[in-house]
């Protein structure tokens, strides 16, 4: 079968409704789902987890699995109804016509095979060409994705390559027989943000070199603006407002879309003057949707016995270019109001030091072998950690996976001992205490909230049990009665439900569970609380909400915060002061303006450039990265970011080759680690500027 | 990879040694050794006279030394009677006390002398060894492949009725032991119970030559058995493999079903069914007990049996040696082969 022309659009999705059925009930996915994706175009698919969005890339796919169907509606691929294709043509059209990317480039790789076998398999199945003209096609396309060595990648297996490296392989495979539509399904998520912002520049081009339209999936809006032309947002199984990238951001129509924007940290927003507002309530479960509009219980604009009515059509946005809302009101509700102004609240009075580090080292001693043990190599995860931090102060530790931030938190949390150094934790020094011979008051006072809500609670011990278990730990209160009435108050504290004391933790959404996580780490009145990436496991409008209830507590407990993240917007949006790693080394500290006006550190210029940022009205500064962090067993000499550095052939001589840089106060504990000269850093221009109102 | 065979090799012989020892002293213990003295000299013997004859015949010297002997490592025993006759651990009537070598073990290859069988424990294990490794390669050549197809056919498509059926059929064989599927075997097609006199009943004639007459059963006997387990195992792993993602990515790839199974599955899904197939191979060595003495078909199975049951000590002994390093050398295999199969674990 040969790829047939059409001039229509590539994709029409037509009022597509799919259901899962389970032995109990039919289970609605995705209901009344319309889109069109013309030639050449990027469509962006916006929404919460749970909301459909990949089971319309499956849908489009028609790779439902056993228990999903398609119950109404249409997709149309050049005019063809895939519906009512065979299998067999189906066959044909994935991995020629459509081509999908995936979340996670590890998992959809054969661990089993060669690279090279896995590409050159897509042309030989859809265009029969012999293996040689296959390797051929598959080593022009690795050099097209910009991988180096494209012969040895060919030859490598799966596990050899980065993260990064893997999600370019699965680009190359979507790209081997030159697609007409490609689906990529959150292709950035499990990467670093550097790595994401190489891998999102190369879609681009990519897509325009091959003129291939690109059904773009994620939940995050800031990619969706640098990637895509139009974008539907989805709520709850339903597209709730279509229409071109500039319509949607700047004049969106319908509420959730909104509240969406309000729940995220956008340059300008502000922890205590703007804070940001979360969506109240939670997602409905597929089964419990509410009557009417699905978003009815959770917005502002509600209107009993109107919206909770019947089903709401998509309506046309009159006057601008195929811009639809599933709003009734929209037409009612004067979308440039000022939000209404949260509880602004006063900043916390940050106190006296109650945490000093001081040239903190962490190697690790790790058999160069697995198998043998011999030739041992060192890893240097933290090399000379410095900084104090004060009481209610908000201290965030910033950078990408194997940076050593979360060794640092193990370090302090008493998990590992520190190679070399001090940590002072009220003038006594703790960094060599292990946990388990850590004295009551020093754990409890040390507390980490973790990154995954879901597995750090127990599923078989009530959430009240778990909390009063730390208690118990803790040796907080003389009598049952006393710790079960301290649990309750901690429910209050992070605002669940008491009644939330007798549930099994499945029975909480992920939000809810973090509750519960931030209550165990509040227990013993903790006065440092380690926040190791508490919401990036969370859904966009819960993170609002979770940021919010950390920020409140500590304002109220005057608890230090160390709040460890990659995601640069929530950085800036809630901590005092910045701490920026890279390969154990700190590159730079400062306040949060400090940090994120010039001058920078190069890879923290790097990094606020690496950052989507939902607004339309920003204009960033487009530095790409290339290559990989190097590999900690195996660091570069000199200055550790000397191998991506931009700013490299500014410095004199081999210096950065040759020499680790020395720490530089540039004024009021603005510290860098760099060797580009004063002058240099003082040209340094903004990466993020705001467009004039 | 050569060092890493090296390093497994020298912890094999290790554990070996340490394994031969713990039967060494569990066979050696004092009242086994009264009966063998009692059976290879007077049933009416006194106490006093099983002491001398255990003086004279080396077994009161230390357990460790004994242990060495037994080896090859320290040089055999030697007596001297009141009337100047010389006797030791490695004189005999064919090797007098001036031409004996000083050590004699399994080293030099002198596994010692069965008391049951009247003949050199190295001759025993020899044949019989040969006659259970001729039973094992027909077992394996009908139960491996017939396993792994079913297991395969089960797993790829999970819950389907064919799934359901092959499950049904591998649990059943697993759940059914060898004595009983053995004797329904016999009564369906080697008795007029039924009278389908295909194959016949016992084995004997197959020592000196096979037939598909009087091989058929025992072979199907064990096969059935072992079968049902491994295809259940790889069931299992061929389920997990495919609802993993990578081969969703090779189905919206545009890969046919066929090529999914065989060119992206199977590689992954044979990892874990592997070690359990190297594992059946010890276990049909011993585990052939039963069969081989409902067949009457002697075999290392059988040599075992009757070597514990008559107190054979150096036959037992000889039996673990080798059951010992037949366990060693297949998990070596299983290893190198785990390695070769899963690109994942790279030695060096």
């Amino acid at each position: 079968m040969t790829k047939w022309d059409y001039d229509g659009p590539i994709l029409e999705i037509d009022k597509l409704s799919i259901s899962f059925f389970t032995r109990l009930r039919e289970i609605p996915a995705v209901m009344d789902f319309s889109v069109t994706v013309q030639p050449g175009e990027a469509m962006g698919l916006v929404g919460e987890s749970g909301c459909g969005k990949s089971t319309v890339a499956l849908g489009v796919m028609q790779d439902l699995g056993v228990n999903g169907r398609i119950v109404g509606g249409s997709i149309k691929f050049k005019g063809r109804d895939l519906g009512e294709m065979s299998a067999e043509e189906l066959r044909h059209i994935r991995g020629s016509e459509i081509a999908m990317i995936y979340q996670e480039p590890m998992a959809s790789l054969n661990p089993a095979m060669k690279i090279g076998k896995q590409l050159m398999e897509v042309p030989m199945i859809h265009e029969g060409i012999s293996a040689k003209d296959a390797w051929d096609r598959a080593l022009e396309v690795v050099t097209d994705v910009r991988l180096p060595d494209p012969k040895r990648m060919l030859n490598s297996y799966p596990h050899q390559l980065s993260g990064g490296q893997q999600q370019r392989i699965v680009i190359a495979m979507a790209l081997m027989s030159k697609p007409s539509l490609l689906i990529l399904d959150e292709p950035t998520t499990a990467l670093d943000v550097t790595v994401e912002a190489a891998v999102v520049e190369l879609v681009k081009e990519l897509g325009k070199k091959y003129g291939t339209s690109m059904l773009f999936i994620s939940h995050n809006l800031g990619l969706i603006l640098e990637t895509c032309d139009r974008l539907c947002v989805m709520y709850s199984g339903e597209a709730v407002e279509r229409g071109s990238i500039e319509d949607v951001f700047d004049e969106m129509q319908h509420p959730y879309t909104q509240a969406l924007f309000r729940s995220i940290p956008l340059p300008g927003a502000d922890k205590n003057a703007r804070p940001l507002v979360a969506i109240p309530g939670n997602f409905p479960l597929p089964h419990e949707r509410p009557p009417g509009c699905n978003f009815g219980p959770r917005c502002d604009y509600f209107e009993a016995g109107r919206c909770d009515a019947g089903d709401i059509q998509m309506f046309p946005v009159p006057g601008n270019d195929r811009h639809a809302t599933r709003c009734l009101k929209f037409q009612e509700i004067d979308w440039n109001a000022p939000m209404a102004r949260a509880v602004s609240a006063e900043a916390a009075e940050i106190g006296r030091t109650v945490l000093k580090v001081d040239k903190l080292k962490k190697y690790y001693e790790v058999a160069a072998n697995a198998l043998f043990s011999g030739h041992r190599k060192v890893v240097k995860a933290n090399e000379e950690l410095s900084f104090e931090a004060r009481e209610g102060e908000t201290l965030a530790i910033v950078g990408e996976s194997g940076c050593g931030k979360s060794t640092f938190a193990k370090v302090l949390m008493g998990l590992e001992t520190a190679t070399g150094g001090t940590i002072t934790l009220d003038n006594s020094s703790i960094e060599q205490i292990p946990i388990e011979k850590r004295d009551t008051g020093t754990v409890s006072s040390v507390q980490m909230v973790f990154q995954n809500p879901f597995d750090t609670l127990n599923p078989s011990m009530t959430v009240g049990r778990q909390i009063i278990r730390a208690l118990e730990i803790f040796r907080f209160g003389n009598s049952e009665a006393e710790r079960r009435a301290r649990m309750l108050e901690l429910l209050d504290l992070v605002k669940l439900p008491r009644a939330f004391a007798e549930r099994m933790p499945r029975q909480l959404s992920g939000g809810q569970k973090q509750r519960v996580g931030i209550a165990r780490a509040f227990a013993g009145g903790a006065r440092i609380v380690v926040a190791d990436e508490p919401v990036s496991a969370l859904d966009v409008s819960v993170q609002a909400a979770v940021t919010d209830l950390l920020m409140e507590i500590q304002r109220e407990e005057k608890t230090t915060l160390l709040f460890i993240s990659h995601d640069l917007s929530i950085v800036r949006y809630l901590s005092d002061r910045v701490l920026v790693m890279y390969l154990g080394h700190v590159v730079e500290m400062g306040t949060t303006d400090q940090v994120f006006s010039p001058p920078y550190h190069p890879y923290t210029e790097a990094l606020l450039s690496a950052v989507p940022i939902a607004d339309t009205s920003v204009a960033k500064k487009h530095i790409v990265l290339d290559g990989d962090i190097p590999s900690a067993m195996n660091p570069p000499p000199g200055c550790p970011f000397q191998t991506r550095c931009r700013w490299k052939s500014e410095v004199p001589g081999n210096l950065c080759e040759t020499e680790v840089p020395p720490i530089r106060d540039l004024g009021d504990g603005h510290q860098v680690k760099c060797h580009l000269a004063d002058d240099l850093l003082a040209r340094m221009e903004p990466v993020i500027t705001l467009a004039a109102e | 990879m050569g060092l890493f065979i090296l390093r497994r090799i020298v912890i094999m012989i290790l554990t070996a040694l340490c394994l031969t020892f713990i039967v060494f002293v569990l066979t050696n213990l004092q009242p086994n050794l009264e009966k063998l003295a009692k059976t290879q000299g007077n049933v009416r013997m006194t106490d006093e006279q099983v002491a001398t004859w255990l003086e004279m015949n080396g077994y009161t010297d230390p357990m460790l030394s004994r242990y060495g002997q037994w080896l090859g490592l320290l040089p055999g025993w030697t007596r001297e009677d009141a009337e100047g006759n010389v006797t030791g651990r490695c004189i005999s009537r064919d090797v007098p006390a001036d031409v004996a070598p000083e050590r004699c073990g399994v080293l030099q290859g002198d596994w010692g002398w069965s008391t049951v069988l009247r003949d050199e424990v190295s001759a025993i294990i020899g044949t019989r060894l040969g006659l259970t490794g001729i039973l094992m390669f027909w077992v394996m050549l009908l139960m491996v492949p017939m396993a792994l197809i079913m297991g395969v056919l089960a797993g790829m498509r999970e819950g389907s009725r064919l799934d359901r059926s092959l499950s049904t059929v591998s649990i059943a064989s697993t759940a059914t032991p060898e004595y009983v599927s053995g004797v329904i075997l016999i009564a369906v097609f080697a008795s007029s119970a039924v009278g389908l006199k295909w194959f016949k009943g016992t084995a004997t004639s197959a020592m000196d030559g096979i037939t598909f007459e009087n091989f058929t059963l025992p072979v199907v006997t064990i096969a059935l058995y072992g079968m049902g387990y491994i295809a259940r195992m790889t069931r299992a792993s061929m389920t997990e493999v495919m609802t993993a993602q990578y081969i969703r990515t090779a189905r919206l790839k545009g890969v046919s079903f066929p090529n999914i199974v065989l060119k992206h599955a199977l590689r992954n899904a044979l990892i874990a069914p592997f070690t359990v197939i190297m594992l059946q191979i010890p276990w049909l060595l011993n585990g052939v007990v039963i069969v081989e003495t409902l067949f009457n078909y002697k075999g290392f199975g059988w040599t075992l049996v009757q070597a514990a049951s008559n107190n054979d000590i150096e036959l037992l002994l000889g039996c673990s040696v080798v059951a010992v390093v037949v366990v060693l050398v297949t998990q070596l295999i299983s290893d190198v082969g785990y390695i070769f199969l899963n690109p994942r674990i790279r030695i060096s």
